[in-house]
């Protein structure tokens, strides 16, 4: 208990650091852009919201501490400002498109990770075998393509050339609205194949030749000799003796390569045009919507930030060790 | 092999200053370098990369963004990778674009690596209370999404360029780096020779960086490579979001007008490919060369399963 309330602790600091760099970036950095773009809004939205603007951009001149404070508390109550283009909340534009990349991510990282460690386990265990030596420098080149460039090329074979599948938003607009019904849905699944298949392939490589590392060094552990020795089938050996204990650093390394998969999938959904945050972040930063941009950052580390803390508790789980361990 | 030899004394140019513990650990590097496949296989592409980056420009004679008259051409003999839908040569702008990519990598890369080592070492030797800071705030740069980041600092600065980027990079790729140091600085910080040098009067600084650091030049070189190919995907990340020098020719900005173009839709596939193909080769090279030095400091790891039991558990005791 006392390690998660000391993890908790550390996402609190983190989170803050976060709604920190959000405040002190604009204000730092050169040539004050914001207050050349707040002149722009003059008359076109509400004083009400140019004030709030004002605040969270420093143009007010009250005291660096106060307006901290004021920036703080906007953000205790929800308060990201408004777009500057489209002229809504902030909010509103998270809530529309957070859903599909939530969607899309989460559902390719669970993919990719229980694919990527279940190969890792096998290649570990056949290793210096063929397919080792020929997975391991393909999975090696995979993992260095960037993701955006991956989906060009899928964009290009499968939606332009073949066109086997969709590669173009995040449904069929012609046909469908979105809402509970059973074609929208459908059309959805059919417009994530290619951005999914995309951030699977992108991330995939990560899991398996880390799965694969710690997996060749438990396997080299006595009791898994112990227990081949004791005539245990293979099956039960590689999973109940060697994989189930070499999971937990894949664990903690997927926790902490969580910012890179959410990073190649936001510039996975620019390429796809599908309407998740990573496309609304492109938009905010071609029209220098500076509090699209912030707010999408933030909302981007909050995610981060919670599914780092529910791997940490999926490591308890897993753990009996820091379950007992004091501190 | 000589053309080979380049990167390695480049990447490891402190540990020769750094005494004769280093320059033992470089020579015996060397000498497993050539003897792993994929160290080879890896150090050759990257040695390629580096010298087109170096040499490749001399040989390309106009203004690789020049408006030409043959536009959107598909490979031919008069222009190899073909031409952009503005009439420039494909293989012009790889070759041109090849330096900003390549220098911006290994440079960013390289003063991210000494802020994660000075990072590292530091809060690894110490403990106490500095440790408790410097890793918080390692930590809190680790979970925070990089590239969201990044993108947040560029959108803000007003100068678009590759300054820019190696900034913005810097900020966002230390942190790993000194996760890592940190943790092997600890196991060293009660060594013998740790000992004996505190023990000689020697000032915490030199124990720290002519001590610990020269025996810990495998674990630096591997967290330089991995940076660098961080800052060389992030880099083509950012670029393609129209956030680099877009007047400057470099593979992300190809990619950007490549995208911005249609090229896609066009079919014009020679456009997109080769830059996007030249990252992820050169990737893969500094992969190849980090997995064979992975291999070399843990055996275990190693696909042939030629020596195993005492040998390899005398190398890798830490």
């Amino acid at each position: 208990m006392r390690h998660l309330i000391r993890r908790l602790g550390f996402y609190l600091v983190a989170l803050w650091a976060s709604v920190t760099l959000n405040f002190l970036i604009p204000r730092l950095s050169p040539g004050d852009p914001a207050a050349a773009l707040l002149a722009r809004m003059h008359g076109r939205i509400s004083p009400a919201a140019l004030h709030a603007l004002e605040i969270q951009y420093g143009i007010s001149h009250d005291p660096l501490f106060t307006q901290y404070v004021q920036y703080l508390v906007n953000m205790l109550h929800l308060d990201l400002g408004t777009s500057f283009t489209s002229f809504e909340p902030v909010t509103a534009v998270i809530a529309r498109d957070l859903p599909w990349t939530l969607a899309l991510v989460g559902l390719a990282l669970v993919i990719s990770f229980v694919v990527g460690t279940v190969l890792g386990v096998a290649v570990a265990w056949w290793r210096g075998s063929k397919t080792d030596t020929i997975l391991m420098p393909a999975f090696t080149f995979i993992s260095a393509i960037p993701y955006f460039w991956f989906a060009l090329a899928l964009v290009f074979i499968f939606g332009y050339s073949l066109r086997w599948l969709p590669s173009y938003g995040g449904y069929d607009i012609y046909t469908y609205s979105p809402g509970m019904d059973l074609g929208f849905f459908l059309s959805a699944v059919q417009y994530a194949i290619l951005p999914a298949f995309t951030i699977v392939v992108g991330s995939i490589a990560g899991w398996m030749l880390g799965m694969r590392n710690t997996m060749v060094a438990t396997l080299a552990e006595d009791y898994v000799l112990m227990a081949e020795a004791k005539g245990l089938s293979r099956w039960r050996v590689m999973m109940t003796y060697a994989a189930r204990n070499a999971i937990l650093p894949n664990i903690t390394s997927f926790a902490l390569s969580l910012g890179f998969v959410v990073s190649g999938s936001l510039l996975t959904e620019i390429v796809f045009n599908y309407p998740g945050i990573g496309y609304a972040l492109l938009e905010g930063v071609h029209n220098k919507d500076y509090p699209v941009i912030q707010g999408l950052f933030l909302i981007i580390s909050v995610a981060v930030l919670l599914a780092n803390f529910l791997a940490d508790l999926v490591y308890v789980v897993l753990d009996p060790r820091v379950r007992s361990e004091r501190g | 092999m000589s053309a080979t030899l380049t990167p390695v004394q480049s990447t490891n140019k402190q540990p020769v200053d750094a005494g004769t513990r280093g320059l033992h650990g470089l020579r015996s590097l060397w000498r497993k370098a050539t003897a792993n496949g994929k160290v080879t296989i890896g150090l050759v592409i990257v040695t390629f990369f580096v010298l087109l980056a170096l040499i490749g420009p001399l040989f390309v004679a106009s203004n690789p963004n020049a408006f030409g008259s043959d536009i959107s051409m598909s490979p031919s003999g008069a222009h190899p990778l073909g031409t952009t839908s503005y009439g420039q040569d494909v293989l012009a702008q790889v070759v041109v674009g090849a330096r900003v990519s390549v220098a911006l990598g290994f440079i960013t890369g390289i003063i991210a690596t000494i802020i994660s080592v000075i990072v590292g070492l530091v809060s690894g030797y110490y403990g106490g209370w500095i440790d408790e800071n410097l890793s918080v705030l390692s930590n809190v740069f680790l979970v925070l999404p990089a590239l969201p980041l990044a993108i947040v600092l560029a959108s803000f600065i007003p100068y678009k360029g590759p300054l820019t980027i190696g900034f913005v990079l810097t900020i966002t790729g230390w942190s790993w780096g000194a996760r890592v140091l940190r943790a092997q600085t600890l196991t060293m910080r009660n060594r013998e020779f740790v000992t004996a040098a505190k023990a000689t009067g020697e000032p915490a600084w030199r124990i720290i960086f002519f001590e610990i650091f020269p025996s810990e030049i495998g674990v630096v070189v591997a967290q330089l490579l991995g940076t660098i190919i961080y800052v060389i995907l992030a880099e083509a990340g950012l670029e393609y979001l129209g956030l680099g020098d877009l007047s400057g020719v470099s593979w992300g900005t190809m990619l950007y007008w490549a995208g911005n173009s249609d090229s896609l839709a066009l079919g014009y596939w020679w456009w997109f490919v080769p830059p996007g193909l030249c990252i992820a080769i050169l990737g893969a090279g500094l992969a190849f060369v980090n997995f064979g030095i992975d291999e070399i400091a843990n055996p275990r790891l190693r696909t042939i399963r030629a020596e195993r039991s005492h040998k390899s558990k005398k190398v890798e005791a830490p």
